[in-house]
C-alpha cells in the first residue's frame, strides 16, 4: 500500500455524543501519488472538511493512518499546507506579511530580504504583484483567496490541503482562480489535495477525483481517473470526447449512487473502486479489476 | 462632511457662549443688603465669597494660575501643574503595575478554561468593590498615603483590563489559531505573532476604560490621603472657600481626562485591524 507517496488507510472519524457517537466517516482509504491533483467530492455534510482536518493534523482520527514520504504523519505540520475556505488571512497584515508569516516559519533562517523576494514571488504568481501592500480588508475576496493559496505554495508543503477554495467565490473569479491555480500547480509540481462540490472544478483540476457517500458512515467509494490530457483550459476541456462521459458519471454519482451506496457497510475496508468512465460508463467487476492492473 | 463639522463647532462655541452668559448673568453681587435677618447677619450676609463666582472671575484666575503652573511655594500652595502632575505621576504608576498584572493573567484565563473557571469567582467578588474601600487597608498595610492611593489606582484600573484581555483572548477566531497550528508556531509565537495582535483592540479597549476609571478614582483618593495632588488641591481650595479655585481645577481635571482618554484611544487606532 504504501507505494504511494500519501497513503491513508483505515481511517475513520467518530465525535462521541451521549446518545450516540456520530460515525462521520470510515474506512477511508486514499493514495495519492507525488505530483499528483486529487479533488473528492461528495454532499456537503458528508464529511469532506473532516478528512481533510484529519489530513492536516488539526483533527485526530479516530482509526487509521496516513503515511507521507514513508513516514506517519501526525499532529499539524509545515509539510502540510492548507487553504481554507474562509481565506484564513491575518487581517491585521498586509498580503506580503501574510505570505511571509508563513515564510519566516518555513525557513526562521532567511534574512527580511530573502522572505521578501520570496514572498513577492509567489504572490506574483498568483496575479498580486500589483496589492502586496494591501490588507485583506481592502482586498476582493478572489484576491485575499489568491494571497492564501500564495502563502500556502510559498512554503512548499509535501502536499497540499485545499478546502473548497473557491467556494465563496462568484463563477467568473473562479475560473480566473482555476487558471492561476493550475499554473501555479504546473509549476510547482505539487502533491494537491482539493475538495469541491462543482463537478466542472473537479474534472478540470484533477487527475483523479475521489467520490465520497453521503453521511454518516461516509466512505470514499471509488477513484475516477480524469483521462484529459494536459495543459486543459476551461475552452478547450469541453471539446475533448471524454469530458461528458466523465461529468455524466460524477453527476450521476452524486445524484442517485452517493445516496445508495450509503451506510452499505459490507464495503467497509474494502478498496476504493477505480474506474475510468472515458473508457466505460458501468465497469463491471473483472474488468475494472484488469483496469486496475493497467494503472 | 467639512460642513457637518464647521456647522458642529458654531454650535458649540454658541452652547459655550449662551452657558457663560447665563452663569455670568446669575451671579452678579445682590443690588441691594436690605432686610438680612440675623442668621444672614451672623453667615456674613451677602459676603461676595459666598457665592459661585462668574466665569469672568474664573477665567481671570485660570490665567494667573495657567501662567506660573509650576511656583512651588510651600506644602499648601504649589502650582496647578505641580498638583497634576503628582496625581498623573501615582495613576501612571498603579495603572502601569496594573497592565504588567492584568495582561499577561488576562492573556492566562483567555487560553485557559481551567483558569478561567478557576478565578472567575474571585474577580466577580473583587470587581465590584469600590476602590477607596481599599484604602484604611491599604494604609494599615502599606502604612504610606503615596503608595496607600497608588494601591487604590492599581486595584481600580487592574478589572477592565483583566477581563477584556481575558476576553479578548478566548474569542481570537479559531481559524487563526489554525493558520499558527498549521505553520508549527511555537506557543510563544502563537501569543505574540497570533493571539496578541488579534486581541489588541480588545485589550486597549480595556485600557482605555482603565484610565477612565483611575483618572475619576485619583481626586476621590487624594482627598481622602491629602498632601499633593489634583485632588487634594481641590478640598484644600474648598476649605479656603477659593472657588476661582475650586472651578479652575474641576475644569483642569476635565481637560486631563480628555487629553488621556484621547492618547488611548490614538493607541487604539494602531492597533485596530479591520475583519
Ligand atoms: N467538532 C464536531 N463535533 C461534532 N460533529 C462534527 C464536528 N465537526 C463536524 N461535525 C459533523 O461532521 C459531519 C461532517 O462535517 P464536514 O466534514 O464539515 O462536512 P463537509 O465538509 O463534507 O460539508 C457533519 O455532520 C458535522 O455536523
Ligand atoms: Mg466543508
Amino acid at each position: 500500500m504504501s507505494r504511494h507517496f500519501v497513503s491513508i488507510e483505515g481511517l475513520s472519524k467518530v465525535y462521541p455524543s451521549k446518545e450516540q457517537d456520530l460515525v462521520v466517516f470510515e474506512g477511508a482509504n486514499i493514495g495519492i501519488d507525488k505530483g499528483e491533483f486529487v479533488c473528492i467530492i461528495g454532499h456537503s455534510g458528508c464529511g469532506k472538511s473532516t478528512i481533510l482536518n484529519v489530513m492536516a493534523g488539526l483533527e485526530t482520527p479516530t482509526t487509521g493512518t496516513m503515511i507521507m514520504d514513508n513516514k506517519e504523519a501526525s499532529g499539524p505540520s509545515l509539510d502540510r499546507g492548507v487553504v481554507f475556505q474562509n481565506y484564513s488571512l491575518l487581517p491585521w497584515l498586509t498580503a506580503l506579511q501574510n505570505v511571509s508569516f508563513g515564510v519566516k516559519a518555513r525557513w526562521p533562517t532567511w534574512n527580511k530580504a530573502k522572505v521578501e523576494a520570496h514572498s513577492s514571488h509567489f504572490l506574483e504568481m498568483v496575479g498580486l504583484s500589483g496589492a502586496l501592500h494591501r490588507k485583506p480588508s481592502e482586498l476582493s475576496g478572489g484576491m485575499c483567496q489568491r494571497v492564501s493559496i500564495a502563502r500556502a505554495f510559498a512554503t512548499s508543503p509535501k502536499l497540499l490541503l485545499l478546502d473548497e477554495p473557491f467556494g465563496a467565490l462568484d463563477a467568473l473569479t473562479r475560473g480566473v482562480i482555476q487558471d492561476e491555480l493550475l499554473k501555479i500547480w504546473s509549476e510547482t509540481q505539487q502533491t494537491v489535495f482539493m475538495i469541491t462540490h462543482d463537478v466542472d472544478e473537479a474534472i478540470l483540476l484533477a487527475d483523479r477525483v475521489l467520490l465520497m457517500t453521503n453521511g454518516p458512515h461516509a466512505r470514499v467509494a471509488e477513484s475516477v481517473k480524469i483521462n484529459i490530457a494536459r495543459p486543459r483550459n476551461r475552452a478547450n476541456i469541453i471539446e475533448d470526447p471524454a469530458y461528458y462521459k466523465i461529468r455524466n458519471y460524477l453527476v450521476n454519482f452524486l445524484v442517485k449512487r452517493s445516496g445508495q451506496l450509503s451506510g452499505s457497510a459490507g464495503q467497509v475496508g474494502g478498496a476504493t473502486q477505480e474506474v475510468d468512465p472515458s473508457v466505460e460508463i458501468n465497469p463491471k467487476s473483472e474488468q475494472s479489476a484488469a483496469l486496475k492492473a493497467a494503472i | 462632511m467639512a460642513s457637518l463639522n464647521m456647522k458642529a463647532t458654531l454650535l458649540s462655541l454658541l452652547l459655550l457662549l449662551v452657558g457663560l452668559g447665563i452663569w455670568e448673568a446669575m451671579n452678579q453681587a445682590p443690588a441691594a443688603s436690605t432686610g438680612l435677618s440675623e442668621y444672614e447677619r451672623m453667615m456674613g450676609g451677602a459676603d461676595q465669597e459666598a457665592r459661585v463666582p462668574p466665569p469672568s472671575q474664573v477665567f481671570s484666575h485660570a490665567w494667573d494660575e495657567l501662567s506660573d503652573p509650576f511656583y512651588d511655594a510651600g506644602p499648601n500652595d504649589k502650582g496647578i501643574g505641580i498638583q497634576l502632575a503628582y496625581s498623573l505621576y501615582r495613576v501612571l504608576t498603579g495603572y502601569l503595575a496594573a497592565a504588567l498584572i492584568a495582561i499577561p493573567l488576562g492573556f492566562v484565563i483567555g487560553m485557559s478554561p481551567l483558569m478561567h473557571k478557576a478565578l472567575n469567582p474571585f474577580i466577580q467578588v473583587l470587581r465590584p468593590i469600590s476602590p477607596l474601600a481599599w484604602m484604611p487597608l491599604a494604609l494599615f498595610i502599606i502604612r504610606d498615603s503615596e503608595g496607600s492611593a497608588i494601591f487604590v489606582i492599581f486595584i481600580c484600573s487592574i478589572w477592565p483590563m483583566l477581563i477584556n484581555t481575558a476576553f479578548g483572548v478566548a474569542n481570537v477566531r479559531t481559524d487563526w489559531i489554525k493558520v499558527a497550528r498549521t505553520h508549527e508556531l511555537s506557543p510563544l509565537k502563537t501569543a505574540f505573532l497570533v493571539i496578541l495582535p488579534a486581541a489588541a483592540p480588545t485589550i486597549l479597549t480595556g485600557m482605555r476604560i482603565s484610565i477612565g476609571i483611575a483618572w475619576l478614582v485619583i481626586v476621590a483618593a487624594e482627598m481622602l490621603v491629602g498632601g499633593t495632588g489634583i485632588g487634594y488641591y481641590v478640598w484644600n481650595e474648598w476649605n479656603n472657600l477659593d472657588l476661582n479655585s475650586v472651578i479652575f481645577s474641576i475644569l483642569m481635571i476635565g481637560l486631563v481626562g480628555m487629553l488621556l482618554d484621547m492618547t488611548l484611544a490614538a493607541v487604539t487606532k494602531l492597533v485596530q485591524y479591520e475583519d
